[in-house]
């Protein structure tokens, strides 16, 4: 312990100590932070830069600032604008955020408040398809899907969500739901509610930070999702924006790397415009499931 | 309509294991009734039978003459009052209280009204807008009343609804809870294991243990006349020192018992045992007393540990030659007395209790009406 004694002549610098710890600890973190970061803002500073700057120098802040690479990336090299393949993209994503969330808390419900019969085998069930590659299901589901008729169509992209597919979801909203008392929902039951409006009066508002986790989680994962609308989407007029920057990457023999950085850019702008604005939830939900008692 | 509560030979099993084995209970209108009992003795599950949260195994639940068995909790005119007081933590206090009303389907100025009403009762009215978390431990208790209040139940049922407040908020919402059931004269069944709760505001208490019933009565009776060894052990702080002693004569209105100190003759009447009988002799610590120098004395032994609690003091005596425990003395606060001290005891023994070698009670004591207003914890 750095107590500070006062009869020692020398011992004056000790009562330093706390600020050059924390100026030790901070700078170490905003070095490592920097670095960790650097990728982003180097995509980020090479939306400004032209085609050549790109690769001759290191630094992310560009010499020549220039809008080239964010007014041709947007053109894009097809007849679409970027801004169809953003709508495109939401197109998916919220029909499948949506479906998640009310399937996983359905099915969360379901499991965490009901004695359904071999309920902890469904259980291990729902867990063991966490594990699952998803690739394994890709040509079964494929054809599966092509039966329906629903390839080149965005429904093989969300309707299979309805039926609360994700077991990391459902297994994160049971878990809260574990940390809710009980007599909350027997003293709603007694107040007159059905199971349904128990769920949706009652349990649904109170595991709102876990709801948001989940629409969180499932909003970043489809906007980054690749290789699903790869295999599903045909036509480039239903492009989302995953494939249409590797789009631009294809069909050019030199790659305008500039435009690609500045689609890149815009295409991660939603996700972190959702992530900070609903941070405070987000963090909440991660987080207090586990300690809630 | 005397019945608001009536239970028939009511069980309930969980996984096989029965955890109420047959009871039955008739609560009458108006009247409160306390379930008491060591913990896992089945109290909360026959409240929570009532409330319709569980169903019986088997057995009818009458509630205002309707036959409520499998009947919905909502359809049963019972309100709940939970131990955790299980407020809905992203309502308003005013949105606690309405809530069931709004589920009825009530129209919002009715319901407004209502809120009201009840907010003035329990003087929630300037909390109306708050969130539970924003209340302290006795307002939440207050919400969780009202909003069993405001559906104007046939029968309230309250689980343990103290346990979770510190002891003065304890004895302040006790008597709160008190003066509401004197003014709303609902029906209401209360469940504790806090025995001071029980004989305070019960009607009527009924012993619970490990699934049935022991006795039933209202406070006063169970206190001076419990049926069994367990009431006696159960009601009555400290509990009731139990002796086992020998009949050595039983008369029309009087009991001789063989001790290891002599013979001890108590007035009973109906004390149907032979002699020889191994039977427990239960005094209560207030009926103890030490004997003052040269008086006559029952029974002889030492002091072995005194407690001081202030306004009274409890004496542990390990009496000569019994080999039981130490018999606890309830005492003035100013009870001149040191460890070790040969104290002789003398016995109100009239108000003595004989078991016999079951745990029940034999025989009864004289003039049997009890004499209520007599000093009791």
């Amino acid at each position: 312990m750095a107590s500070t004694t006062s009869h020692a002549p020398d011992a004056g610098w000790r009562k330093h100590l706390p600020v050059l710890n924390a100026l030790l600890r901070y700078g170490i973190l905003i070095i490592i932070g920097f670095l960790m970061l650097y990728p982003l803002f180097w995509m980020i500073g090479g939306s400004f830069k032209n085609n050549h700057e790109i690769f001759s120098s290191i630094g992310f802040i560009p010499k020549e600032p220039t809008l080239d690479g964010v007014i041709n990336g947007w053109k894009t090299s097809t007849e679409y604008t970027f801004a169809t393949y953003l709508i495109n993209t939401f197109k998916i994503v919220i029909p499948k955020v949506i479906v998640t969330v009310i399937s996983s808390v359905i099915v969360a419900y379901g499991f965490a408040r009901f004695a359904i019969p071999g309920r902890k085998y469904l259980f291990a069930l729902l867990m063991a398809t966490v594990l699952l590659p998803k690739s394994v299901l890709l040509i079964p589901q494929y054809l599966m899907f092509r039966e329906f008729g629903w390839l080149d169509t965005y429904l093989p992209l969300y309707i299979p969500q309805a039926f609360a597919v994700e077991g990391f979801f459902v297994f994160m909203i049971i878990q809260f739901m574990r940390s809710l008392p009980l007599e909350m929902e027997e003293a709603a039951v007694m107040d007159g509610c059905n199971s349904f409006q128990v769920l949706t009066l009652i349990v649904a508002p109170v595991i709102l930070p876990a709801i948001i986790a989940v629409a969180l989680f499932q909003f970043m994962w489809s906007m980054n999702d690749f290789l699903q609308p790869l295999i599903y989407l045909s036509s480039v007029e239903k492009y989302p924006v995953a494939l249409a920057l590797k789009m631009s990457i294809d069909v050019t023999e030199a790659t305008s790397w500039n435009e690609i950085l500045a689609m890149s850019t815009i295409a991660i702008a939603p996700s972190l415009i959702l992530f900070f604005a609903a941070q405070k939830y987000f963090v909440d939900g991660i987080t207090s499931g586990a300690v809630k008692g | 309509m005397t019945n608001s509560v009536k239970l028939t030979d009511v069980k309930k099993s969980f996984n096989g294991h029965e955890v109420i084995k047959g009871v039955s209970l008739e609560v009458k209108k108006g009247e409160l009734v306390v379930f008491v009992g060591p913990s896992g003795c089945g109290k909360s599950t026959l409240l929570r039978l009532i409330a319709g949260l569980d169903t019986p195994t088997s057995g009818e639940i009458h509630i205002s003459n309707k036959d409520v068995t499998y009947a919905h909790p909502s359809k049963r005119g019972v309100a709940m009052v939970f131990q955790s007081y299980a407020l809905y933590p992203h309502m308003t206090v005013a949105d606690n209280i309405a809530f069931a009303l709004k589920i009825q389907g009530l129209p919002r100025a009715e319901v407004d009204a209502k809120v009201a009403e009840v907010a003035e009762i329990l003087q929630l009215t300037p909390l109306l807008k708050r969130r539970p978390k924003a209340l302290s431990g006795g307002q939440r208790q207050r919400v969780a009343i009202g909003r069993a209040i405001v559906r104007q139940p046939d029968v309230f049922l309250f689980d343990e609804p103290l346990s979770n407040l510190d002891a003065s908020l304890r004895g302040q919402m006790r008597v709160e809870i008190a003066r509401l059931h004197a003014k709303l004269g609902a029906t209401s069944v209360y469940v504790t294991h806090d025995q001071v709760e029980a004989m305070t505001l019960a009607d009527k208490i009924v012993v619970l243990n490990a699934g049935h019933i022991e006795q039933v009565g209202s406070p006063m009776e169970l206190y001076r006349r419990p049926a069994n060894l367990f009431v006696a052990r159960f009601i009555g702080s400290p509990n009731m020192n139990i002796l086992s002693v020998k009949v050595a004569g039983a008369a029309a209105t009087t009991v001789t018992l063989e001790t290891p100190q002599g013979l001890l003759e108590i007035p009973r009447t109906g004390v149907v045992a032979t002699n020889g009988d191994t039977v427990s002799l239960g005094l209560r610590p207030e009926n103890l007393h030490v004997a003052a120098d040269g008086e006559a004395s029952h029974l002889k032994g030492h002091v072995v540990l005194i407690e001081r609690l202030g306004g009274e003091t409890f004496a542990y005596v390990a009496l000569k030659d019994f080999g039981n425990d130490p018999v606890i003395i309830k005492l003035s606060g100013e009870a001149d007395l040191h460890n070790h001290q040969e104290v002789g005891l003398r016995v109100d023994l009239d108000r003595a209790h004989l078991f016999d070698a079951q745990g029940l009670a034999l025989g009864q004591p004289l003039g049997a009406a009890p004499d209520v207003g007599a000093g009791h914890v």
